[in-house]
């Protein structure tokens, strides 16, 4: 109950911070908070990245193993996403199997990964029908201060370009580069009254009521989309945030 | 999605512009909607669209479970979308995966936005979304069938959403893809739309489009919508309102 209360407190504060053109930082509507992007960050993964996006902090792992294709791809590697939201980064993350706030971060990174043709997927087939590469991008919370979409995915791409493949480790020849196509970029905004705002914060996100994650590639077309929250857009808020993300997602992409 | 190559002999257009099953780029599958299907259930529906076959069910507003959470405030929307194993090729493992809980939280999120839930403090609205033959399109159909239940169900709602998608195949935009194009085609948007008021309460893409085609896509699922919109309508209407042969078809 007092967390309802707090809440309608905290939604009116910020509904009325944002009619005069005021977000909680200071930062614009359409700005990104900063970001900084470790790579190599974890030495026992075969690629890793942590990625500071504001206060939210996050962790990407990639492994590696050789394992067998699906039957539909014989000659194409397996990607493999999942997402743990663990009670460390949130007082409003239980731990167990993933809940379904858990399960849609990971499909909407992967989605971006998969129809954004960021790994040139035939490139890790090792043979046809019978071995091929198997990648796990592994996201791991470590702090939830809103937008882990974004987070997820700008240190998923970020860990897939630091990404070696241990090919010598699995006697499958010399080690090589992850073979690395796209660079898909997701850029998240919210609703919150008439307004819209890039990269929600924690509390933004909290008394929002949709939002949006539109993925982009290099030539600014969209690979993939997600909208999110029990609140409705227009379809011109809906062009808007396309709009934005095709721009935001090029300054983004220029920092991985 | 995106690359996938075609299987030899397989043509998603033919120089006409008709699709692989006969379809023009701006035309739906046939859709079949009647409500009112189940005896136990609150609320029901079936709905047909091209090859998917769909129910529906509502129970509730009823007390929540597990308790912790109920909103003292509101009622909560939980729709369970569930694949029946053999509605698919290959059989599907039973139970929820990944794919089916994403479509549940969209599908709860959309349906939220339409139902009064402060009228029922407390309670819980359960909808239970059943593919019994998949043909893509699957979370579509789902989100239609259920709106018409809960409407069936006498749940105060705003509105009924409708729900289709628009996407690319061989180059063109088109509506509502089939099951080859929803495989080898280029992008699909699935959208949840309430065409009275214009709004978008469901969202997602994937794929590859440029801009302009997303605009055009989501404009023709939008316009798709209002059709659906219509079918819906009268599938409650036809379930309320005293038929001349005495109202027998699908009365509880």
């Amino acid at each position: 109950m007092s967390k309802d209360v707090m809440a309608d407190l905290k939604r009116d504060h910020i509904a009325k911070m944002l009619s005069k053109g005021i977000r909680e930082d200071g930062r614009r509507f359409e700005e990104m908070r900063p970001i900084t992007i470790e790579k190599e960050y974890v030495r026992s993964a075969e690629g890793s990245a942590r990625v500071h996006l504001g206060n939210t902090d996050v962790i990407v792992g990639i492994k590696m193993m050789v394992g067998q294709p699906f039957a539909d791809t014989p000659n194409k590697g397996v990607l493999t996403t999942n997402a743990e939201l663990i009670p460390l980064a949130s007082e409003t993350f239980e731990s167990g199997p993933p809940g379904r706030e858990a399960i849609e971060i990971a499909r909407v990174v992967d989605r971006g990964i998969r129809e954004g043709q960021a790994v040139d997927m035939e490139k890790l087939c090792i043979e046809p029908e019978k071995e091929v590469w198997i990648m796990f991008v592994d996201i791991h919370a470590l702090d939830y201060d809103g937008n882990l979409f974004d987070a997820a995915n700008i240190a998923a791409v970020s860990a897939l370009k630091s990404t070696v493949v241990p090919a010598k480790r699995a006697d499958k020849g010399e080690d090589f580069p992850l073979p690395v196509a796209h660079e898909p970029i997701s850029v998240t905004a919210v609703k919150i009254g008439e307004h819209v705002l890039v990269d929600p914060t924690y509390d933004e996100q909290s008394v929002a009521e949709a939002r949006l994650t539109v993925a982009t590639n290099e030539n600014g077309n969209l690979c993939a989309m997600q909208k999110g929250g029990e609140g409705s857009l227009t379809a011109d808020e809906v062009l808007r945030i396309v709009d934005l993300s095709r721009t935001i997602g090029a300054e983004v992409r220029a920092k991985t | 999605m995106g690359g996938t190559p075609l299987p030899d002999g397989i043509k998603l257009m033919d120089e006409q512009g008709r699709r692989i099953d006969g379809r023009l780029p701006g035309e739906l599958r046939p859709l079949k909607i009647e409500a009112g299907v189940l005896r136990r259930a609150d609320g029901s529906a079936y709905l047909e669209m091209g090859h998917n076959k769909v129910m529906a069910a509502v129970y509730g507003p009823r007390e929540c479970h597990p308790r912790h959470m109920q909103d003292p405030t509101r009622a909560l929307v939980q729709c369970h979308y569930n694949m029946a194993s053999f509605s698919v090729d290959d059989r599907k493992r039973p139970g929820p995966d990944r794919r089916s809980q994403e479509i549940s939280k969209i599908i709860s999120e959309a349906l939220t936005h339409v139902v009064f839930t402060e009228y029922f403090p407390r309670t819980s609205i359960d909808v239970y979304i059943e593919v019994l033959q998949a043909n893509a399109g699957t979370r579509c159909a789902g989100l239609t069938a259920a709106s018409v239940a809960l409407a069936d169900a006498g749940i105060p709602m705003r509105d009924l959403v409708a729900s289709c998608a628009a996407g690319k195949v061989a180059n063109t935009m088109v509506l509502d893809l089939g099951k080859e194009e929803d495989n080898f085609g280029q992008a699909d948007i699935p959208l949840g739309y309430i065409p009275r008021t214009e709004e978008v309460v469901l969202l997602q893409m994937d794929g590859d489009l440029t801009a302009d085609e997303f605009r055009t896509g989501l404009g023709m699922a939008a316009d798709a919508c209002k059709k659906i919109y219509d079918v819906q309508r009268d599938a409650l209407r036809r379930r309320y309102v005293v038929a001349d042969d005495g109202g027998s078809e699908g009365v509880k």
